[in-house]
């Protein structure tokens, strides 16, 4: 426990301490300066992001909600996996909100995310509704992907998923780099792998890929410190993962805090976009829960560590702070937020709980284009093809 | 940074004084193995939602029944003790035995020190050390080209993939590498000694990417020895046949039985052969032939078919290994039956049956009654919530046998 804090404290000094953030107040009082934590960034190969950032109160408000409401989302996952509504592989993201929100929160609808199989929160954020992502998660045919992928599987405008193989999406995340600058866009795609898939050889193909051809791709090492159950110190030669880029310039951010989050992705894509070619992002982070719905969490790493964690790097309890120092919000009105988190949440499981499984002829939809499928699918009784036809 | 140095101080002493090391850890491991295998706790109640595995005849519950086996009888277990376990057990048990007796054995994978996901390896880093079980990166690729490093120096590498789904990243290694190292080096090096142990098939809502059964691509590759069981005895003896025979082997284990299936296991070391076939049962009018989790399916389709047609009698047929595959026995049995039907979860279209299929009609044509049926899973990706009606039900394995007998 302690090497793992310690660790955490050295990369990251405490965030949103009092003495950190400075009020200004401003003409309207509904924007704040904040300065950001000196720990926040640590950089290899360039210069940090300013530290401070300029906020709405709405702004401030709005991350605080997305990610109360998708921790929601993923306490109903995980009771839905429990009670076997959800089948399949599941992974849930709780402890790592800032990364999804934060990120969101720095770049526009046109910009492109892709990230592996801890999902369900980039969907939502990425404009997937909670009902479309609990649908899929129960296989119902008003899921983000009708029902037929799954946890692992979602996919919205400019978010490419939702992968299950470990580092699959580094390369394609570069492919989908390399488009947008062919086709002069001024966006940046940002490319998600874990601390474990760090050490995939596909992830350092991308790399150089990325950077023979400058391309704007910002890959972003999710660090939760354990690659399924192998500590980061255990599995990687350099757990430095901002730094692993070797020619291309990294930054380390506290991914606890979805403010540092947001500066680190807006300086990102800014640099990219001008053409300074990719970055390497390192967002240290954790996750309170398991690898998966099979994993406990705690048969590598102790109860108290993950309960320390949860007390004092919380990205929600964090901003939760801020926003009542800042006077934002009464506590009263911060209970509200997640009484309406859990009513929304709850009401969309009620609904896709009601909803129907996908047709069985979309059993063989979607393997092909359409209209160059198999004559037929091989393996069932001609009649009974005929008969899915109808 | 403990890891790195145990695994350099094992590194260094490889080359300075092997044998002096690795005798101490055989004896000190060799007593620790044997009184921990003998406390272990009796598996836990046989779970999952294959049905029929529990009521299988070909289930060895009984000690009589498990020593029965003739490929046992001169394997020096056949009158010694069993053990209640389950599949992972067993492949554990197997792990240990490999470990014990050959001192290069060393496995690896992801996770494998805690015991991996599916627990095969439970208990065995505490019992041999880290240095010799250890926890990879995630990293198939690497895993596998470094079983493969390590098997060219003549070391016995296991490694594990822990999903068969996984082991795609890996198979440029597996196929171009491991599969033609001694071809392409005429002779000098080979690695013999990789054995990869994988998860395979359907386990009832493991959707697209842990439910894979990818036998077939590697069947397509001369160099590997491609193997799957069906139950504990069989995974054990198998297993250690695979470790210990000089050619590469992909050892894909059908995850659905990790738990279901519970035999007694013979608790001493024993080999099966690998490349031969099993008969399950005899029979006279029509040879089914299928391996791994399938065979449960088969074996309900068989009892129901021959409970509706009176006087049917089945042949079922275990291939166990998949290549090389016992075409003999196959052949054999189609020559006396005139009719086959061959049933495995993957894809049907250039799927293991196929092969089985052609070899069959080249050498049983003229004692063919009927068109050979398949039953397969269907060609579309692996579905989750249609999981259901992709696998080759008994419904479906049944119905291929009555075509085949109303042919």
């Amino acid at each position: 426990m302690l090497s793992i804090t310690s660790r955490l404290s050295r990369n990251i000094s405490v965030l949103n301490g009092r003495t950190f953030v400075r009020q200004f107040a401003s003409a309207s009082a509904e924007t704040v300066n904040i300065s950001l934590p000196e720990g926040s960034f640590k950089t290899y190969k360039c210069d940090p992001p300013s530290f401070e950032i300029e906020v709405t109160k709405d702004e401030l408000l709005r991350l605080y909600k997305e990610m109360v409401v998708m921790r929601r989302l993923e306490v109903a996952a995980d009771g839905l996996y429990k009670s076997k509504l959800i089948r399949g592989f599941c992974h849930l993201c709780t402890g790592q909100e800032a990364v999804a929100v934060g990120m969101e929160a720095a770049i526009t609808k046109d910009d492109s995310i892709i990230t592996a199989y801890r999902c369900h929160g980039f969907t939502y954020i990425r404009g997937g509704t909670v009902h479309s992502i609990l649908a899929e998660l129960m296989g119902r045919n008003t899921g983000i992907s009708r029902g037929k992928g799954g946890s692992m599987h979602m996919f919205s405008k400019n978010f490419y998923g939702g992968n299950g193989i470990v580092g699959a999406q580094v390369p394609v995340g570069a492919g989908i780099a390399f488009t947008q600058k062919y086709l002069e866009k001024k966006n940046a795609t940002f490319i998600l792998y874990g601390d474990g898939a760090a050490n995939q050889g596909q992830v350092f193909e991308a790399f150089n890929m990325a950077k023979l051809w400058d391309l704007p791709a910002i890959f972003v090492c999710e660090n939760n410190f354990f690659g399924m159950g192998t500590a980061a110190s255990r599995s990687s030669a350099n757990a430095q993962y901002y730094t692993r880029g070797q020619y291309i310039p990294g930054l380390q951010v506290n991914g606890m805090d979805v403010l540092a989050v947001k500066q680190a992705c807006s300086w990102a894509k800014n640099w990219t976009t001008n053409d300074q070619g990719p970055l390497v992002l390192e967002m240290v982070t954790y996750r309170y829960g398991g690898h998966s719905m099979s994993d406990p969490g705690t048969s590598y790493r102790t109860r108290e560590e993950i309960q320390h964690m949860r007390s004092t790097k919380d990205p929600i309890t964090g901003l939760r702070q801020r926003i009542l120092e800042l006077g934002f919000a009464t506590d009263n009105e911060v209970k509200q937020f997640e009484k309406d988190a859990r009513a929304e949440i709850d009401e969309a499981v009620a609904k896709a709980q009601n909803d129907s499984p996908p047709d069985a002829s979309e059993l063989f939809t979607d393997v092909y284009v359409r209209g160059t499928e198999l004559p037929n699918i091989r393996g069932r009784e001609r009649e009974e093809f005929a008969v899915m036809n109808q | 940074m403990r890891f790195a140095l145990l695994f350099r101080d094992f590194a260094s002493n490889i080359h300075s004084k092997p044998l002096i090391r690795n005798r101490f850890i055989h004896k000190a491991f060799f007593h620790a193995t044997r009184t921990i295998l003998q406390t272990t706790e009796s598996p836990p109640p046989a779970e999952g939602f294959l049905p029929g595995v529990e009521q299988s005849k070909f289930i060895k519950s009984t000690q009589e029944e498990a020593l029965k086996n003739p490929e046992l009888a001169n394997t020096g277990v056949a009158n010694g003790e069993t053990k209640r376990m389950n599949m992972f057990q067993a492949i554990n048990d197997a792990m240990g035995i490999a470990l014990t007796t050959d001192e290069t054995a060393v496995i690896f994978g992801e996770d494998v020190a805690f015991g991996g996901v599916f627990r095969c390896t439970l208990g065995l880093a505490e019992m041999f050390g880290k240095d010799r079980v250890f926890n990879t990166p995630l990293t198939e690729q690497g895993i596998v080209g470094f079983g493969i490093g390590m098997a060219a120096m003549g070391h016995t590498a296991i490694a594990e993939i822990q999903f068969a789904d996984y082991i795609f990243p890996a198979f440029d290694q597996l196929v171009n590498e491991a599969a033609k190292y001694r071809y392409r080096s005429g002779g000098l090096f080979n690695v013999g000694g990789l054995t990869v142990r994988s998860p395979c098939s359907a386990v009832g809502h493991g959707g697209h990417y842990h439910s894979q059964s990818p036998e077939a691509y590697f069947t397509h590759t001369p160099g590997l020895i491609v193997v799957m069981p069906r139950g504990p005895i069989q995974a054990k003896g198998l297993l250690l046949a695979s470790i210990r025979n000089r050619n590469p082997v992909i050892f894909f284990e059908p995850k659905i039985l990790y738990r279901a299936a519970v035999e007694e296991v013979p608790v001493g070391d024993y080999e099966l052969p690998l490349g031969k076939a099993e008969i399950l049962k005899s029979g006279k009018d029509v040879t089914v032939v299928g391996y791994g989790s399938q065979l449960y399916t088969l074996e309900r389709a068989i009892q129901l078919a021959e409970k509706d047609i009176p006087g049917l009698s089945c042949e079922l047929i275990d291939l166990r290994s998949l290549l090389p595959w016992d075409v003999d026995t196959v052949a054999n049995s189609v020559n006396k039956t005139g009719r086959l039907v061959i049933s495995h979860e993957a894809p049907q279209t250039s799927g293991f049956a196929a092969e089985v299929a052609t070899c069959i009609m080249e050498r049983c044509f003229l004692r063919l009654e009927a068109p050979i049926q398949r039953v397969c899973g269907l060609d579309t990706p692996f579905p989750l919530v249609f999981e259901k009606f992709y696998v080759p039900d008994m419904t479906r394995c049944y119905d291929a046998i009555k075509e085949v007998v109303n042919y």
